[in-house]
């Protein structure tokens, strides 16, 4: 079966009523072309997080999703603050959220760190005062076992 | 045990997802941070929150969970019903504090979804 897919969603920072909606679309559309569904989990739960940052902390991103045979992409480019610290901000709990942001569930200082949990890649470039971009792959031929080390 | 069972252990309102009451609960888990939902659950499992809004939903459906149950008496508003409807999320509602509820079904052999963390507590 070909499975080579891609979509692009905008998300809107501050919107926190929208917050979600392109990581189900991204989810619904995975298991539509019937793939895996420990995988669909996983690339569900690293987008939803980084949708999360991007709603809570930039002004507007582009998150470009492409599935391929080998492997599931997501690419999230967001106009904002940047990450001034990107070694920090990987630490479990360590978080900069506001108080809206812990009321909504979120904020805690698990979002880069859940994403690397579930990602079989990571990269994060930055640039304080102008953004941050996110890049990680899911491959689809190898199984791995998600470990919240390294 | 089943989701109908859930909810006569915990005398839920049930909001939505009548038709899903003997669906099978595996694990339990509860939180309010759904972060934490997302990095520790497992699919299969029920969540026990007292956050009553659309992120509750979000993440019951991303991360697979098969049912939430809002405590403390607090409950979920129309649009919030009609997302979880959508989702095919069962959503309900009991008086019982968060406490409490997890008593009554971890009493009742209802599984964690979260890692025990007795036995390698550590300073991070």
């Amino acid at each position: 079966m070909d499975k080579s897919f891609s979509q692009s969603f905008e998300i809107r920072g501050s919107v926190f009523i929208d917050a979600g909606k392109a990581s189900t679309e991204v989810k619904t559309i995975l298991k539509q072309l019937g793939i895996n569904s420990e995988i669909v989990r996983r690339v569900a739960i690293a987008s939803y997080e980084a949708e999360m940052n991007v709603v809570m902390y930039a002004k507007r991103a582009t998150m470009n999703f492409e599935v391929s045979s080998e492997k599931i992409s997501i690419v999230v480019e967001d106009e904002g603050p940047g990450i001034l610290n990107i070694e920090l901000a990987m630490k479990e709990g360590y978080s900069t959220a506001t108080t809206e942001m812990r009321e909504m569930g979120f904020g805690a200082g698990m979002g880069l760190p859940n994403i690397k949990k579930n990602a079989d890649s990571l990269k994060i470039e930055s640039e304080v005062g102008k953004g941050t971009k996110l890049e990680f792959v899911i491959n689809l031929k190898e199984q791995r076992v998600p470990t919240m080390s390294g | 045990m089943t989701l109908s069972e859930v909810s006569s252990m915990l005398s839920c309102e049930v909001f939505c997802g009548e038709k899903e009451m003997n669906t099978i609960i595996e694990y339990g888990c509860a939180s309010d941070l759904m972060s934490d939902v997302l990095a520790f659950s497992r699919s299969g499992a029920m969540l026990l929150t007292g956050l009553v809004n659309t992120q509750t939903i979000h993440t019951a459906f991303i991360a697979e969970l098969k049912a939430v149950v809002f405590v403390r008496g607090k409950r979920p508003d129309k649009d919030l019903i009609t997302l979880a409807s959508e989702k095919k999320i069962p959503l309900l509602g009991t008086q019982f504090s968060m406490y409490e509820a997890c008593g009554i079904l971890y009493k009742n052999g209802l599984v964690p979804t979260m890692e025990s963390i007795t036995a390698k507590s550590s300073n991070g």
